[in-house]
């Protein structure tokens, strides 16, 4: 048990794929503009994560090593394609926000990265917990992002104005902002995880 | 479990299998979703041209597409044109196109704009929803002498600070559905104000 806890937590912060791994970083630093806007591409994400993983694990003995990244691929992409449509039906507005980068979840290193070196070689109930653990780990790293670049760029968190937009600094709405920030934060995880050792 | 050999028929049963899967799975999925979206977007289509018209119940309403513009064209009970809204686009924003429904009166005058899909730079360009920007346009009309480009190319425009480009853009957007439907207005016409 103990051990599938560590399955489910190392994605959070230990092996945390944006701060840690620094894998799917083109979705992250385009799509955290606001906190919302990171959110919903990380929750997106963790679906189709979870859902992979599963289904992964599941088919592991049916697919033939050599045809195993197509297969993988076809599953993932048919989990995108769901979400977009279930997006663009009950929640148009962050669909459209979010536009291009939803069905871009499907070349995400992070969740081919979790079929291959994970679910694919471990069995249903482990592969499920990385799955939600990574997403996770994806959907916060996303979030703080957010709220940091929303806060100083805009002056608001989730759309709720904190500063006046006299403080804002337009610098992190903007592409050189997301990278400024992403340093930052993963400077601050590195110093925590060497004080932690 | 051990694994299949990769062998022919093991791929390609394999492959054929989890993609005709999926391909029913998303076909589902696709005729749940379908109604849903096709209502929310005709919803959104309703309430943009409603917005920019202004026009009550009474008003009869036909859709005519002509090149890539579609526009709503708005007749009261005798049959006069009282104005159409114009679903326009441009494709010279930052990142990319910017779809907006203009609301014009009968003679050519700018009523009311409302955008209808936008992926501009949030704080910069996205700007261009807020009425500061988008309401300078109510009650111009290019008729009138009304230059729409933006105040740096010589135009009538107040750009929105720092994002001289979405501005243009959307400068250039309303200026299709003027022309456009300037160059249409004879064929729209009908009812006693016809020529």
């Amino acid at each position: 048990m103990s051990n599938n806890l560590q399955t489910f937590t190392k994605g959070l912060i230990k092996e945390n794929p944006i701060l840690v791994l620094l894998l799917g970083c083109c979705p992250t630093l385009a799509t955290t503009t606001s906190a919302i806007n990171g959110m919903s591409m990380g929750l997106a994400t963790t679906f189709v994560l979870i859902m992979s993983n599963l289904v992964i694990s599941l088919l592991k003995g049916f697919i033939p090593d050599k045809v195993r990244i197509p297969c993988f691929i076809v599953v993932i992409a048919s989990f995108v394609t769901i979400v977009q449509l279930v997006m663009q039906a009950y929640v148009p507005d962050i669909y459209e926000t979010l536009g291009l980068f939803i069905p871009l979840i499907v070349v995400n290193c992070i969740v081919l990265g979790r079929a291959e070196a994970f679910a694919s070689k471990n069995t249903v109930f482990p592969s499920i917990l990385d799955g939600a653990g990574m997403g996770l780990g994806f959907t916060l790293a996303l979030t703080v992002l957010g709220c940091v670049r929303e806060l100083l760029g805009s002056g608001s968190v989730f759309g709720i104005g904190i500063l006046p937009e006299t403080a804002n600094i337009l610098l992190f709405i903007l592409p050189p902002g997301a990278f400024i920030a992403l340093g930052f934060m993963i400077a601050i995880v590195n110093q925590f995880r060497k004080e932690n050792h | 479990m051990a694994k299949k050999p990769s062998t022919l028929i093991n791929m390609l049963v394999a492959l054929l299998v989890i993609t005709a899967v999926s391909g029913g799975l998303l076909g589902l999925v696709y005729g749940m979703t379908k109604d849903t979206i096709a209502e929310v977007d005709q919803k959104k289509n309703a309430a943009a041209i409603a917005e920019v018209l202004g026009t009550d119940e009474n008003a009869k309403l036909e859709t005519v597409s002509i090149d890539d513009l579609t526009y709503n064209l708005a007749y009261d009970a005798q049959g006069d044109l009282l104005g159409a809204a114009v679903k326009t686009y441009s494709n010279a924003g930052f990142s990319g196109r910017i779809e907006l429904m203009v609301g014009l009166l009968a003679d050519g005058t700018i009523n009311k704009v409302s955008v209808l899909q936008q992926s501009e730079t949030p704080g910069l360009g996205a700007n261009m929803v807020n009425p500061k920007f988008k309401d300078q346009f109510n009650g111009k009309s290019p008729n009138n002498g009304y230059k729409l480009t933006v105040t740096k190319d010589g135009g009538d425009v107040d750009a929105i600070t720092a994002a001289t480009i979405s501005s243009r853009a959307f400068a250039e957007a309303v200026k299709t559905a003027c022309d456009g439907f300037e160059a249409n207005k004879s064929k729209f016409m009908k009812g006693e104000n016809a020529q």
